[in-house]
């Protein structure tokens, strides 16, 4: 990845900002542009997001060598956030402690180290919600 | 518009094929279904080539003109269209060239897929293999394929209560499947064992609930229905020929364990086709992961909403059952080549109605049908085909 395509996308990753249709009230995130809705009678603008959401379903992505190289084990998560879109995010926490329906908030955090560049990528994770 | 036929039909082995290359495996592919016609290139008007990721995986772009280069047919300055639709460009390239057909613009056309998988490393092609779902809001975040399909097994398992016994069972008919199918990867049966004790993936799903990484081709040449005793005692008419789309990310979709674009997709083909899903014999299903086999018997209407794993377990998607389900081992056991499994599907459809399918035959198939999904089912094909 190269580093614009990164940094293009810093203010949705680091500090979960979306977009909200003006014309309906729906939220957006990840952002969208257009309004799938409204269309053309939709207006588009910035919004940041609480960061507070629920766990929709998840995984527990474990390290598979062979076939599957990962930096496993950690907790892959749909969430839905309380302003109503989804997301695909990592939850920290002990894989034996997710579930469905937990209460989650955003924190920023390191997501990956590139392989080539060595640059590390940082963005948006959940933790639970004590 | 026309009625299409398939007149021939042609599939390497599915495998690691370490000895040979991209271009070796579709002149193979299409030089059986060529054979298979009695029929020689000359014959060609258009080429469509399902094809995922040669980009990626051999660093060669530009494929439907060396395909055309290397079968032989270039001089002659055929039309050749690579199609795109990630895991489902197979599906798509057969339902450019039944359209093709059908429309009246083209006469003979061959519809193929290929892709050859093993010559990079295997985090190099599970990372192309992502780029099938939403890389900028999926992929980054760290969500590989096995986790997305696992997270559709979550959520099925938590609405529904299969047990990972009844999941277990996909893997373990598809391979008693894959084992009477010369063309297969695996062609071994398993156990429920088997499967159980296979390595963690992405919990729910172990290494036996997923789709191997392989190399193959598969080759189908369509004809006008009027044509097609010039080249063939058995064509198989196409019945319906459908394609539905939905969200790229998995998040962004009305329900996550229901694929939309599966059940629009068979909706259309089954109107098309003025057929419901009693009247099909068996069906090709993409089964990249275990689960998605469970969700898409139930997206086709072969089983209610929540039943399909007990639907399994009981047998009813076994040769034999109900319906039976991936008769050629599926993408489980027969491989998993992306852009050539929607063309193997169509394969093993038509080998089934022509009766030449041996110790996996079902009984007097008449109408079959093939599914094929892209990424997470943000893209869907459907087809139906007919004995005559
Ligand atoms: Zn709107």
């Amino acid at each position: 990845m190269t580093v614009a395509r990164f940094w293009r996308k810093i203010p949705q990753r680091y500090n979960l900002i979306g977009t909200k249709c003006e014309t309906c009230g729906r939220h957006f995130f990840p952002p969208r542009t257009f309004c799938p809705d409204c269309r053309r009678t939709g207006k588009i603008v910035d919004h940041k997001f609480a960061g507070f959401g629920t766990v929709v379903t998840y995984s527990v992505i474990q390290t598979e060598p062979d076939q599957f190289a990962s930096p496993g084990p950690y907790v892959l998560a749909i969430i839905r956030l309380d302003e109503g879109p989804q997301m695909t995010s990592q939850v920290v926490c002990d894989p034996k402690d997710a579930k469905i329906g937990m209460r989650v908030r955003a924190v920023f955090r390191k997501i990956a180290t590139d392989g080539e560049s060595g640059i590390i990528h940082y963005g948006t994770k959940f933790v639970p919600v004590e | 518009m026309r009625d299409v036929a398939v007149i021939g039909i042609g599939c390497t082995k599915f495998g690691e094929h370490w000895e040979r290359s991209f271009r070796d495996l579709f002149v193979e592919a299409g030089a059986i279904a060529l054979e298979d016609a009695q029929m020689s290139g000359e014959k060609i008007d258009a080429m469509y080539v399902g094809n995922m990721s040669a980009g990626r995986f051999i660093e060669q772009e530009h494929i439907g003109a060396l395909i055309a280069d290397y079968a032989g047919v270039a001089t002659r300055h055929i039309t050749a269209t690579r199609v795109e639709a990630a895991c489902a460009s197979g599906g798509l390239a057969f339902r450019q060239a039944v359209i093709a057909v059908a429309s009246g613009m083209e006469d003979i056309v061959v519809a193929a897929g290929v892709e050859k998988m093993t010559d990079v490393e295997p985090g190099a092609s599970t990372d192309a293999l992502t780029g099938a779902a939403d890389r900028e809001w999926e992929g980054f975040v760290g969500a590989t394929f096995p986790g997305l399909y696992a997270m559709i097994a979550t959520d099925y398992m938590h609405k529904y209560k299969m047990t990972r016994e009844q999941l277990a069972q996909v893997a373990v008919k598809n391979h008693y499947n894959g084992a009477r199918n010369p063309i297969a990867q695996f062609p071994s049966e398993i156990t429920l064992d088997t499967v159980m004790k296979s390595t963690m993936v992405a919990a729910p799903l172990r290494l036996f609930d997923c789709s191997p990484i392989t190399d193959g081709a598969a080759a189908v040449i369509v004809a006008p229905l009027d044509r097609a005793k010039e080249f063939t005692d058995t064509p198989i008419k196409v019945l319906a020929t459908a394609q539905a789309s939905d969200s790229i990310a998995l998040h962004d979709r009305r329900d996550i364990s229901t694929l939309d674009a599966s059940v629009a997709a068979g909706q259309r083909a089954f109107k098309m086709a003025k057929l419901t899903n009693k009247d099909i014999d068996m069906v090709e299903v993409h089964d990249c992961f275990s689960i998605a086999e469970i969700c898409a018997i139930e997206d086709l209407g072969f089983c209610k909403k929540g039943t399909a794993g007990k639907f399994t377990a009981d047998g009813e998607t076994a040769l034999g059952g109900k319906i039976p389900v991936n008769t050629s081992g599926g993408l489980k056991a027969c491989g998993h080549p992306v852009g050539a499994t929607g063309i193997k599907q169509v394969c093993e459809i038509v080998t089934q109605l022509r009766g030449d399918a041996g110790k996996r035959q079902v009984d007097g198939a008449k109408i079959g049908m093939t599914h094929n999904v892209g990424g997470t089912g943000a893209t869907v094909a459907v087809h139906i085909l007919g004995r005559l």
